[in-house]
């Protein structure tokens, strides 16, 4: 059972958290339509930690995580990771910083068709500081046997898997997941759930999982609950589950 | 980034048919490109290196007669290096089994300096001794032409007289490039040819012994030609000099000028026009196929690759493509090359071909379409790139369709639900349906362009020798004779219907503008030269005044009414002015015209004539030769059905070689658009299409939705095209205009034909490539994964 913290706080006291956020709006202008995906949010999250982003679809978690990645920049408000501004507008430097710091596992994997497994890897792990090799990593997603197969030769969760290893592969401060299991059947869901948990454990990376399933949320450490572009609540979980246990 | 690479060969493997068909398209381009240039380029080098190692002279000049020793006059005045005397003189040859009457130049050198001006390169053979009476060397082509070789022989009339002749060699002059009978456009080494005697023999032959009645000069570098020739003008005028003149007004030269400059023009214009076609296509295509990876590129982006990384990553995808096209251009291109300057080597005589490419030649075919292909790329690239990687990864929204105009104009009913989808299609993106639209209509123009000049050259030969010129034989006299001459040639059998002219040399001048042609005096309602207005109707002859070709009207810049100065080039050369009557239609030279009398009149002479246009019974033609060869006076004979074959082989292989590439290459063009074409839309739509067979459409309702909207473009492209290619051949019709001929532009309904028919196959075989993916669609993966 979740445990509420009472009262919820919206900002971790200690240690300092590696991600601050503050005030972030976003604002999407098309045509004569206006969406207002963030709605101001505060949200700090700490190193190491695991947190489970839950909230209806449509109210704006994509948008976050996005700007958190540093892949969009939000309309006002500050966000910071480390020493970096996540608000400024320089490609070069949002480059950098996703090249350094940040995996992505996206809900459609966006693999590379005309890569192998492998190769997928190895685009990443080509232009990283300290990464693994790309059999490393696939082996840590339990590929190993199918390094050299194209996409289009693999199950939704096998595409999955490998989308983790190229996320996972340069040892990334912060692993970012946009609803990693939204495309798949529950039995391989909880495979790459279980292949995220470990890398949060083993590597000690800061991970965002994304999801509208509230099962997914006694994994973690965190769970934000997000409703109509802000933070609604915030759970601690008292203890994570295993992403085995997990069934729906 | 090896990942990236191999990314890269994988892309261009997937996309192996449009890459070929890419790599097709710019290999035409380059490919014309170098084969124009390269050709050029090597005609060019050759004729300097010629004119330089064979002594070419620079100043020529004609005299009646005059004395040897006014050689050390000449040879001294300021500027002059060289001064060459010669006895040059046209000669009737009697060729053993020929029957028709042939006629040579013949050319004196000299007994004592074998590296004077205008050096021979012989071919076979020797030189004649000095002394020699029956010893000549022949020119090549002629040569050729009656099989002959040192040893060797055959008749000549030399100033009336009949001498037997031997061949000693085979040569090759570079005053002689071009070998043309005078008055005739195009080369007969049947019928005339070049030789060359010792000085002393052609003079004695002549009595020209110590005399002369031809001159070269070469110049001293920095010498100002036109002041040479005034000087030179001086000394001879009282031997009956007609006026000295420059290189660039000698027969040979000028004719290979004006060919290489009319080359240079199309060197420029062709390859202009498709390396335009292709790199506009390149920038088109490419820019889809990039726009196409937006997701891909979002990806790489979300992984840190930056934008310069993404940026080269797809122009190096475009370079191999763009690379193996100029590649395979520039082979193509050097191999036409070579082919059309041996065709240029049959009518222009050089020893040697230089080959000649300019590695800037290739670096500027490689420039221009490694630019288009890479602004394209870069325009492309930069639009998917300088999108947040967040909104590149999104879905495109739906498109916002409307109803098209045609549906508003209360058509709805009658058209299908499909019908309504590929016009709301092609409206909702009108710009890239325009683009489309006038892909294919280039294309379609070029193919225009490659066989308009077949279809113009036949109607010119139609109007010059059906309606114009239209005696069977033409005799040109070896002086200006005696009207009564004309009663002899009805005498002679075979003949039917005589009309006789008279010719003079003159240099017309207008103000500051001159030009040396001849005034033929004709007689008034002839019916074997008659002389067209602008629309080909028969000018009546004025009793007064000249008439002149249009084009030379033009040149002279005078309209009907204005005087103009005429220097009569014969005789003792009056100066006289005249008035313009009126301008006629010629395809073909420039010429002035009066009616006989009047020019008679005009030179103060009596009536007197230099040639005649003769109406024959052909089954007699043999004795009339037989009856020709017998009359000194005649110098000459020329029979039409002769120089439309001339004609006709010349262009048989100048102009069809060359409507022939540029057809093959217009066909590759367009097919490699329309293909292109047909193989984006697909990819675009592909999901779609997939979508509407998951939701019940059938393969056939499909193929016409995707189909449907090329077949509209390929239609809606077809006119424009056509009517782009006519403008284009307008262009090219209007660069094309010298003093040799003009091309009117004429396209025969076969040629406009011929453009639909392959742009429609072109489409029709896209099409079935298209309709054989579409068969294959995996509808399935389209469910399971999003844009
Ligand atoms: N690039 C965009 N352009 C316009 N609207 C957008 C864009 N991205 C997201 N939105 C809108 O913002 C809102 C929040 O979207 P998103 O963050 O993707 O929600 P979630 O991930 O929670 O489903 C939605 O209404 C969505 O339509
Ligand atoms: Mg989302």
């Amino acid at each position: 059972m979740p445990e509420q913290s009472a009262p919820p706080p919206l900002v971790a006291s200690s240690p300092r958290p590696i991600f601050e956020a503050r005030g972030l709006t976003k604002i999407y202008q098309m045509g004569e339509v206006r969406v207002e995906a963030l709605r101001g949010v505060d949200l700090d999250l700490v190193a190491g930690e695991l947190v489970v982003l839950l909230g209806p679809s449509g109210s704006g978690k994509s948008t976050l995580l996005n700007i958190l990645g540093g892949l969009d920049t939000p309309t006002s408000g500050t966000v910071r990771y480390a020493d970096h501004d996540l608000t400024v507008d320089d490609d070069a430097a949002m480059t950098q910083y996703r090249r350094e710091h940040v995996g992505f596992v996206f809900q459609f994997y966006n693999l590379i068709p005309s890569l192998t497994a492998r190769e997928n890897v190895a685009l990443v792990t080509e232009i990283s500081q300290h990464p693994m090799t790309p059999e490393e990593a696939l082996a840590l997603v339990g590929l190993a046997q199918r390094m050299d197969h194209f996409p289009s030769q693999m199950s939704g969760g096998e595409q999955q898997r490998v989308a983790i290893a190229r996320a996972v592969a340069k040892r990334p401060q912060v692993l970012l997941c946009d609803e990693p299991t939204g495309a798949l059947d529950a039995q391989t869901g909880v495979m790459v759930l279980e292949v995220i948990a470990r890398v949060n454990r083993e590597l000690g990376t800061t991970t965002v999982v994304i999801t509208h399933n509230a099962v997914i949320a006694a994994m973690a450490d965190r769970v934000v609950h997000f409703g109509d572009g802000h933070v609604v609540r915030i759970e601690r979980n008292a203890s994570r589950k295993a992403a085995s246990e997990l069934s729906w | 980034m090896r990942a990236l690479d191999r990314k890269l060969w994988r892309d261009l493997w997937h996309m192996r048919g449009q890459a070929i068909a890419i790599a097709l398209v710019v290999m035409c381009g380059v490919g014309t490109y170098v084969m124009f240039l390269s050709t050029l380029g090597a005609l060019r080098v050759t004729q300097d290196a010629y004119y330089r190692e064979y002594r070419f002279a620079e100043v020529f000049a004609t005299l009646k007669r005059a004395p040897e020793s006014l050689r050390a006059r000449l040879a001294a005045l300021p500027g002059v290096e060289r001064a060459e005397t010669r006895v040059v003189e046209q000669v009737r040859l009697d060729m053993p089994d020929f029957v028709e009457p042939v006629t040579a130049l013949m050319v004196s050198l000299a007994d004592d300096a074998p590296h004077g001006l205008n050096g021979l390169h012989l071919r076979e053979g020797r030189l004649p001794l000095p002394g020699r009476p029956d010893e000549v060397v022949v020119s090549t082509p002629f040569a050729k032409a009656h099989t002959l070789h040192p040893g060797s022989r055959f008749h000549a009339i030399l100033n009336g007289r009949r001498q037997a002749l031997t061949v000693v060699g085979t040569a090759l002059s570079p005053e002689f490039v071009q070998q043309l009978r005078p008055g005739s456009a195009f080369p007969d080494t049947k019928r005339y040819g070049v030789m060359w005697m010792g000085r002393k023999a052609l003079g004695q032959a002549y009595d020209l012994d110590g005399a002369f009645n031809d001159l070269a000069l070469s110049l001293r570098p920095g010498a100002d030609a036109q002041d040479v020739i005034d000087r030179v003008d001086e000394l001879i005028t009282p031997f009956g000099g007609l006026g000295a003149y420059a290189r660039k007004d000698q027969r040979s030269h000028r004719f290979l000028d004006q060919e290489l400059d009319q080359l240079g023009t199309l060197a420029s214009l062709f390859p202009t026009m498709f390396m335009g076609v292709a790199a506009f296509l390149l920038n088109v295509v490419i820019g889809r196929l990039v726009t196409m990876q937006r997701e891909q590129i979002a990806t790489l982006k979300a992984f840190g690759y930056g934008n310069a990384a993404v940026m080269l990553h797809y122009l190096k995808l475009v370079a191999v493509i763009t690379g193996a096209g100029v590649l395979g251009g520039t082979v193509l291109g050097v191999w036409l090359g070579a082919a059309l300057s041996r065709i240029y080597m049959e009518f222009y005589y050089f020893p040697w071909l230089k080959f000649s490419l300019e590695p800037m030649t290739i670096v500027e075919a490689a420039g221009a379409s490694l630019i288009a292909a890479g602004a394209g790329t870069v325009v492309a690239v930069w639009r998917a790139a300088s999108l947040k990687p967040a909104q590149a990864m999104r879905p495109e929204p739906p498109a916002r369709y409307r109803e098209t105009a045609i549906e508003k104009l209360g058509l709805k009913r009658w058209l299908s639900q499909p019908t309504r989808m590929i016009l709301r299609h092609i409206w909702r993106r009108p710009l890239k349906s325009a683009l489309t639209v006038v892909g294919i209509a280039l294309a379609c123009g070029i193919i225009l362009t490659g066989l308009f000049q077949r279809d113009t050259v036949g109607y010119m030969m139609n109007v010059h020798y059906g309606m114009a010129q239209r005696e069977d034989l033409s005799v040109a006299f070896t002086d200006p004779t005696a009207y009564r001459a004309r009663f002899d040639l009805m005498g002679l059998p075979a003949v039917e219907h005589v009309e006789v002219f008279r010719s003079v040399p003159v240099r017309l001048r207008h103000g500051h503008l001159e030009h040396r042609t001849a005034i033929r005096g004709i007689e008034a309602g002839g019916e074997l030269q008659r002389l067209l207005d602008a629309d080909l109707r028969q000018v009546a002859l004025p009793a007064d005044g000249i008439l002149l070709t249009d084009h030379l009207g033009k040149m002279l810049g005078v309209r009907a009414g204005d005087r103009i100065v005429v220097e009569v080039m014969e005789g003792n050369r009056p100066l006289r002015e005249a008035t313009v009557a009126g301008l006629v239609k010629e395809y073909l030279g420039v010429s002035a015209y009066m009616e006989l009398t009047a020019l008679n009149h005009f030179m103060h002479e009596g009536p007197t004539i230099s040639g005649a246009w003769l109406a024959v019974d052909a089954a007699q033609l043999h004795a009339l030769y037989g009856e020709l060869k017998g009359i000194p006076r005649v110098a000459g004979v020329a029979e039409r059905v002769q120089e439309i074959r001339n004609f006709n082989r010349l262009m048989d292989e100048t102009m069809l070689f060359f409507t022939y590439v540029s057809t093959v290459f217009a066909v590759i063009i367009a097919f490699g658009v329309v293909y292109n074409s047909a193989r984006i839309a697909l990819t675009e739509r592909g999901r779609e299409l997939a979508s509407l067979r998951v939701l019940g459409f059938t393969r056939g309702e499909i193929g016409y939705i995707l189909l449907g909207e090329l077949g509209i473009l390929t239609l809606a492209a077809i006119p424009v095209g056509l009517w782009l290619g006519e403008g284009m051949c307008y262009y090219i019709a209007h660069t094309m205009q010298t003093e040799l001929f003009r091309v009117p532009v004429v396209l025969v309904p076969q040629t406009y034909a011929f453009a639909v028919a392959v742009v429609l196959v072109s489409a029709a075989l896209s099409g079935l490539v298209v309709r054989r993916r579409l068969d294959h669609l995996d509808l399935v993966a389209v469910l399971k994964t999003p844009e």
